[in-house]
């Protein structure tokens, strides 16, 4: 295994894997199949392999009467056009109606890189969301994100399952497994928790490296289960280090952060800090520019505890 | 997940007695074929559960659901193979309602096939009923989508045609969309995909009743010239007065023998057919009668 891969090469080595176990099995693309990686499926199932072209909304529609005769349906395209494009067909088609349909999408968030704004994802995750019934997941890495294929294909159900573009480091080892639903704990900590998902679980462990350096001692959680999102898992970090940093790559508001501080909120205030894409469209650039620039690199999740930190210790002297 | 039986056969004797009401005909046993003459007889009758059942909720749609009688009569109650006591029977013909806001006309028709009895219809609309406002899948026995938000259900006929043929299951799709209802963009993207994948099983009938809320398509969205714009995109194109029962049961037979390409019906129909106060009447799109024009109305439709 290589020590970087991309998570939708993971996805289509997987589903290749599935097709052969499951014939029920069928996928989808709209024209970007050797992006999103469905090529390799359509080598070597044809029959069940359906392109439909640039027109994403179709696609929802035909992959929801698909499952609605009995078809486990992966649906794939870039997150953008899987989300905001789609919206209504995702609502109306899949999660309503609790249709068997697994929209995994890749190319999410800003590291899609020089293609800009209009191919950069930031809002997927608060429109997923906000879907009663659509569960949504978001790998941390290559490993997890076959994981989590198998473990949506072996559960009815919608699902939206958002990948990135770049290869980026492996997180986990080959024996990992994923648990839908339960977060997990990267790396033990006291004095504050980082949750973050997708590629900004390697960046909280650098950032966590860091900090241990400076004395520091952070708890890193990785939340691949957006929704179902682990409560009690969130509640016990404020409780045993008393603040909380949220890393994504997505807009600060409806994603990660949002929906871990309403729990927070309710069941266990404690200071929190955001590292998120703030109220903006992002601009053509290296990924790793572009992290920088919009506040997403692994010194922006340290700066984040160093600032959570001090308001912690401060409420506790107020008590 | 199907999860009905596949021993079933045909269509079904099966409903149990319960479900029958006693208003029901004796020749419209469940999922049976009718006569032309009982088909009248029963499109008369679905006629009068729509303003009813409108007129007692308050709302919804007469107009569209009155247009398209004849074309759900003739599947209902005459090609399709269905059984009301197994509606997730895997090799049954599918009905896909796009035009969901016609929701009280395939209310209708389930409950005189045995679905759902039929002294459910008047909760249509009310809380905690199963005859949602719009056509709900996940509540009402016998509705295969959910839909309401227009232009969707095109494409979820070619997810179940292309299923059957994966699976060389021998039924078929029927889609029946509204004029108005073309003016969305994800038709077109259906109509070119279903071409594309030559899905021969399935079949759009376009309740071309030439209004649309806001008034005639022609003023709101012109469409035509309509038959020519489907014929472009390789559909067989059939069009047929979907007021005639014996023209819309030929075409539904003559789309069966079609190979290679999906069939398209254009049925020249008239918004709010049979009440003479809600014909071409725009208003009635989405208004109930009142309790005196609910009263006229029945007697035009006795």
């Amino acid at each position: 295994m290589p020590v970087e891969m991309s998570a939708r090469e993971a996805y289509g080595r997987t589903l290749v894997e599935l097709g052969r176990e499951n014939r029920d099995i069928v996928v989808l693309d709209a024209d970007l199949s050797r992006s999103t990686m469905t090529s390799l499926f359509a080598r070597e199932f044809p029959d069940r392999f359906f392109n439909c072209g640039i027109a994403e909304q179709n696609m929802m529609g035909i992959a929801a009467g698909l499952a609605a005769s009995g078809k486990t349906v992966f649906a794939s395209t870039f997150a953008v056009f899987a989300t905001s494009r789609c919206f209504d067909q995702l609502r109306m088609s899949i999660a309503q109606p609790q249709l068997n349909v697994k929209i995994v999408a890749c190319h999410g968030g800003i590291t899609v890189g020089e293609d800009s704004f209009s191919h950069h994802s930031i809002e997927d995750l608060a429109l997923t969301t906000s879907l009663p019934g659509l569960t949504v997941i978001v790998p941390a890495d290559a490993i997890e994100t076959a994981q989590a294929v198998k473990a949506a294909a072996a559960t009815s159900g919608p699902c939206y399952i958002r990948l990135g573009r770049p290869k980026t480091p492996l997180v986990y080892a080959e024996d990992y497994r994923f648990t839908p639903g339960q977060a997990v704990t990267m790396r033990p900590g006291s004095d504050a928790t980082i949750i973050a998902i997708g590629i900004m679980v390697a960046l909280a462990l650098e950032a966590a490296e860091s900090l241990a350096s400076q004395g520091i001692d952070c708890r890193v959680l990785n939340m691949p289960t957006l929704k179902p999102i682990d409560r009690d898992a969130i509640v016990q970090a404020a409780s045993e280090t008393g603040a909380i940093v949220t890393a994504e790559e997505h807009l600060e508001h409806g994603g990660l952060g949002s929906r871990v501080s309403q729990i927070v909120s309710r069941y266990r205030p404690v200071p929190m800090s955001f590292v998120a894409v703030k109220d903006t469209y992002a601009q053509s650039g290296k990924p790793h520019e572009l992290l920088k620039r919009y506040g997403l690199a692994a010194e922006d999740i340290e700066r984040a505890v160093q600032s959570v930190i001090p308001r912690k210790l401060s409420d506790q002297a107020h008590r | 997940m199907e999860t009905g039986s596949s021993q079933s056969k045909g269509t079904s004797r099966a409903a149990s007695a319960a479900n029958i009401s006693a208003e029901a005909f004796a020749s419209s046993r469940p999922g049976e074929e009718l006569s032309l003459e009982d088909m009248e007889q029963m499109a008369r009758k679905l006629r009068r559960h729509i303003v009813t059942m409108t007129a007692k909720a308050g709302s919804g749609h007469p107009g569209g659901s009155l247009s398209a009688v004849e074309v759900v009569t003739a599947l209902y109650f005459g090609l399709m193979r269905h059984d009301p006591a197994n509606p997730n029977w895997p090799d049954r013909d599918r009905f896909v309602l796009s035009k969901g806001h016609a929701a009280p006309l395939l209310y209708a028709a389930l409950a005189e096939c045995g679905y759902f009895p039929v002294e459910e219809l008047s909760t249509l609309r009310q809380i905690d009923s199963r005859l949602q406002g719009h056509t709900d899948r996940t509540t009402t026995p016998g509705v295969e989508m959910s839909a309401g938000a227009l232009g969707q259900g095109l494409s979820f006929g070619i997810g179940i045609a292309l299923a059957g043929r994966l699976d060389f299951q021998p039924y078929r799709v029927h889609v029946l969309l509204g004029d108005g209802e073309c003016d969305e963009g994800q038709v077109w993207e259906a109509v070119m995909a279903a071409a594309h994948f030559k899905t021969d099983n399935l079949v759009a009938i376009v309740d071309h009743n030439k209004q649309q809320l806001d008034g005639w398509t022609r003023d709101i969205m012109n469409l035509e010239p309509l038959a020519p714009k489907w014929r472009s995109f390789d559909w067989h194109v059939i069009e047929i007065d979907g007021h005639d029962l014996p023209q819309v049961i030929a075409a539904l037979e003559t789309a069966k023998q079609v190979k290679g390409q999906p069939t398209v019906i254009i049925a020249h129909t008239t918004k709010g057919k049979g009440v003479s106060f809600m014909e071409n009447n725009p208003e009635f799109h989405g208004r109930a009668a009142t309790a005196e024009e609910l009263e006229k109305a029945l007697a035009e439709l006795a």
